[in-house]
């Protein structure tokens, strides 16, 4: 896989859903990445240890990844670093917020047909269209 | 949690950057072409949602329909459509748009130690701790 196609984003959401089923049945709890990440941060949350172990696996997945395979290695930064670290700050809050990310709500969510999460999915899909467009016509 | 089941944790987060890493969604310029539906608009993100909702969703209803012996499954039931679920996407797709970057993505990126994870995750971290100090973990 050097170079990227059509079937590259089909078996990546083919082992992302995978993924998922996987770790909601080992950990008996919808494993959007916000929220396994976020509870990391409560020092309350009971169960730490698959959730430290599964983005570890994460990270080391990608990592693979970007050295076997070229067109997954592609990586193309578009806004500068301090656009970034607000960006950081905004998505963290939100997901937090609203209880779910592209992982939570977007695949998980929408994928057990959940009303809240359809309604979360068409709200930041919507929000993030426009911030696209606008940042194209203010920032350049 | 006995050892089994954290090494199936570990091979779910695996398959999951993995997938990731494949799909270009830890490429911000495919993403972000994927929301500039008025410009040069990429697809890819639409495919890959696709496949992984499909895989999902079809996968947790023959587990609930078949696979009962003994297993523990979240419930299906949704949360409630609230003003913290509204503002909360919100402000997540407000991110999402000037970064290019959701939650996954920006920690895989890590693995290759680039700038861009390198400031986001932090902060990422900083802004679901403050979320959570006030409002609660649990929507």
């Amino acid at each position: 896989m050097n170079h990227y196609t059509i079937l590259n984003p089909i078996i990546g959401g083919i082992l992302i859903g995978a993924a998922s089923l996987l770790a909601t049945v080992e950990s008996g709890k919808i494993p959007g990445i916000s929220g396994v990440f976020g509870r990391l941060l409560v020092a309350e949350t009971p169960d730490k240890v698959w959730r430290g172990i599964f983005l570890l696996g994460l990270i080391g997945g990608a990592a693979a990844s970007f050295f076997l395979w070229q067109s997954a290695a592609i990586y193309r930064p578009l806004r500068p670093l301090f656009i970034m670290a607000i960006a950081g700050l905004l998505v963290g809050f939100g997901t937090r917020l609203g209880g779910g990310c592209t992982s939570g709500h977007g695949v998980c969510g929408v994928g057990m047909g959940a009303r809240d999460s359809i309604v979360a999915t068409m709200i930041f899909i919507a929000i993030a269209i426009v911030t696209v467009f606008l940042y194209n016509r203010i920032a350049l | 949690m006995n050892r089994g089941r954290l090494i199936l944790c570990l091979l779910a987060g695996v398959l999951f950057g993995v997938g990731l890493a494949i799909s270009g969604m830890t490429d911000p310029a495919r993403v972000i072409g994927f929301l500039d539906v008025t410009g040069n608009w990429d697809p890819a993100l639409l495919f890959v949602m696709a496949g992984a909702v499909s895989v999902y969703g079809l996968g947790m209803r023959s587990l609930g329909r078949f696979g009962n012996r003994g297993l523990k499954l979240p419930s299906a039931a949704p949360g409630p459509l609230d003003r913290r679920l509204v503002v909360g996407a919100a402000i997540f797709g407000l991110g999402w748009g000037l970064g290019g970057f959701c939650p996954g993505p920006a920690l895989a990126n890590l693995g290759a130690v680039r700038a861009e994870a390198l400031v986001f995750v932090p902060l990422m971290a900083l802004g679901m701790f403050l979320a959570q100090r006030i409002f609660k973990a649990d929507r």
